[in-house]
């Protein structure tokens, strides 16, 4: 299954291009000099200690941290300090949060219709055909009513992913999607997250999911001290780490 | 390794504890000494106060008389709100023209009370509310459809009241919710006008607003020019009304995190919306409590309107009591105007009570 999803990336531009980026928080060199580039469904698992910089690099690409220097090209759009721009970037760009972050005066079909109705324009009566559409996908449908704080951890996740697809993305990233999760409710998230890419989605995973990264990454990036340090296809990545350092981190987390 | 049988859900019930009104007395009433001594010394202090009052204000209250009966009587005189009720509710406007106001009261009423419930929120009930102002605004003023002029210098009473504390309210609500945002705006010209304009306001008392408002202001206007002194109390009340709403709403935008912020942003709305549809309506579910305080106190307050002599319903009351026939019945006029407070005041956290419970129904169980 592997061989095929690689081969099934195409070869044309890249969505999203970062070069030479870095990114200070005050005096804290957090991100340095990020070469990344993303063709179009293509799957990127970015794992690495805590405090890396991880999370910094994907909130990088929608602008929910602004780099210093370099340079970030999404879906042919440079990231500046063009609003209209960043705003028409994060409408192409999913993103899942760790901690779902639902609107929670809103019911789950609120969740899911608000952007489409208010970003995209599209009649109420279309996206909330839509948000069905994907709830159903997710399989939380019957949760349509209720409101999040009603929900389990996976379910809030699962309309979580529901409502960034909604928007019709061409990205989606994910910022540890299941690390808040109690254990039994991962697998749940992982599966919605697996049919996701099997259908061709271009994804930035930020996870420490094993599993997950074999089954549907194309590449794995591991990042240490707000570096990209070494970056490889899953089977080499796990089975023949180049770099010490991420000997030792693949020693850790597989004790 | 041992499995543990389930036990049957429904054999085990919760131990009663109410076991009927006896029960109820010995738990609160009669549990302990000291709890026991305490109910016995409040018996007795209602014992002694409560019947006396119930004479005073009921049995030896004379009701409709002429000024002379209520020298006689020993009970509350009620005959002096009877006799002087038109004065105390409309004050100076003209006698026979006073259907007016009292129209324009029960169109108010009847909107608020009409838009109570949350489901007739739509865009409409904006209209509704705006024609409804105007009808009120032509009932109060007349000039037009063949009703005659009355001078705003002669709105007084409870219309006066009424008319500074709603608008007052309704305007400091939305000025109060900017203040808020532009104190936390990232443009610093923004935010320390809004900072030295909330402390200012916040570091001085209503009564000298007002002060400022009728003696100051008129000196900076250009000859010629005046404003209405009832306008200008309204605005110095929106003024220091919103500078308060504005702190409570500040607290109410802190407490929403930061994901919150993220999430509306990574959807790609854009400012206005990401406030109007995200946040704010968070934020300002929070506050609803202190916000409804700020309002009631804002309501109160509106009698020290007096101070610029302006005839609030307060003032229409003190003149009344100034005339020597009513000089000595100033406890029932008061306690006449405190009910009418409290009406209005009750309603509002009444109603703020009814809509934190609504808009709360769905969310966290
Ligand atoms: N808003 C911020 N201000 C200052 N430092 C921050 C901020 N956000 C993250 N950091 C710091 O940047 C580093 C990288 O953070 P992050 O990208 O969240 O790491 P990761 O997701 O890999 O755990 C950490 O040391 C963190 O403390
Ligand atoms: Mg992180």
């Amino acid at each position: 299954m592997n061989e095929t999803l690689i081969q099934d990336a195409p070869e044309d531009s890249p969505i999203i291009q970062i070069v030479g980026m870095h990114k200070w928080f005050g005096d804290f060199h957090v991100l340095r000099d990020i070469h990344l580039n993303v063709k179009r469904q293509e799957r990127i698992v970015i794992c690495g200690p805590s405090g890396s910089g991880k999370s910094t690099l994907i909130r990088c690409i929608n602008r929910l941290e602004e780099h210093q220097r370099g340079d970030i090209v999404v879906d042919g759009i440079e990231l500046t300090n063009n609003i209209k721009n960043i705003e028409k970037i994060r409408a192409e760009v999913g993103m899942v949060f760790q901690h779902f972050n639902l609107f929670p005066h809103l019911s789950i079909l609120e969740n899911l219709t608000l952007g489409p109705i208010w970003v995209r324009k599209v009649p109420k009566k279309e996206a909330e055909e839509t948000a069905m559409y994907y709830l159903e996908k997710v399989q939380i449908a019957e949760q349509a009513e209720k409101y999040p704080g009603q929900l389990s951890g996976g379910q809030q996740q699962r309309v979580a992913i529901a409502r960034s697809l909604c928007m019709k993305p061409k990205v989606m990233l994910f910022d540890e999607p299941t690390s808040a999760l109690d254990p039994e409710m991962v697998k749940e998230v992982l599966d919605a997250m697996i049919e996701l890419a099997e259908e061709g989605m271009t994804m930035l995973v930020v996870s420490h999911e094993m599993g997950f990264a074999r089954s549907v990454a194309h590449r794995v990036l591991f990042m240490d001290f707000g570096q990209i340090v070494e970056e490889n296809t899953p089977e080499e990545f796990f089975h023949n780490p180049q770099h010490e350092r991420t000997q030792l981190f693949l020693s850790q987390i597989l004790h | 390794m041992a499995v543990h049988p389930i036990s049957d859900a429904d054999a085990i019930k919760p131990p009663k504890t109410q076991t009927g009104v006896v029960g109820w007395m010995r738990q609160n009433l009669f549990n302990g000494v000291f709890n026991s001594i305490l109910t016995v010394v409040i018996l007795y202090i209602l014992w002694k106060t409560v019947p006396p009052l119930i004479r005073w204000f009921f049995i030896d209250a004379v009701w409709t008389t002429a000024s002379e009966a209520c020298y006689a009587a020993d009970g509350a005189c009620w005959s002096v709100i009877y006799n002087n009720i038109r004065f105390i509710l409309f004050g100076l406007y003209p006698h026979d023209l006073q259907w007016r106001p009292l129209a324009a009261i029960v169109l108010l009423i009847a909107l608020l009370v009409y838009s109570r419930d949350r489901r007739r929120w739509r865009r409409s009930l904006l209209w509704t509310w705006l024609a409804g102002l105007f009808v009120m605004g032509l009932l109060m003023k007349g000039g037009l459809f063949g009703l005659e002029n009355v001078d705003s210098t002669l709105w007084s009473g409870l219309p006066l009241t009424l008319l500074l504390s709603v608008f007052g309210m309704v305007a400091a609500y939305p000025l109060g919710v900017m203040l808020a945002l532009g104190r936390r705006s990232r443009m610093p010209a923004i935010k320390s006008l809004c900072v030295v304009y909330i402390e200012m306001i916040r570091g001085v008392p209503l009564i000298s607003l007002l002060f400022m408002s009728s003696v100051m202001f008129p000196l900076f206007l250009p000859e010629g020019l005046t404003i209405n002194k009832i306008l200008r109390a309204q605005i110095a009340i929106i003024m220091f009304t919103a500078a308060y709403i504005a702190e409570v709403v500040r607290g109410g935008l802190q407490a929403i995190s930061r994901g919150q912020y993220e999430a509306a942003e990574s959807l790609g709305l854009g400012f206005p919306q990401k406030m109007r549809l995200v946040i704010l309506p968070q934020a300002l579910k929070i506050v609803i409590p202190p916000t409804v305080g700020i309002l009631v106190s804002a309501f109160k307050d509106t009698s020290l309107v007096v101070i610029i002599a302006l005839y609030d319903l307060l003032k229409t009351t003190q003149s009344v009591l100034s005339n020597p026939k009513w000089m000595g019945f100033s406890s029932e006029a008061y306690i006449f105007i405190a009910l009418i407070y409290f009406i209005c005041c009750f309603s509002m956290s009444d109603y703020s009570r009814k809509l934190e419970r609504e808009l709360g129904a769905g969310e966290r169980r």
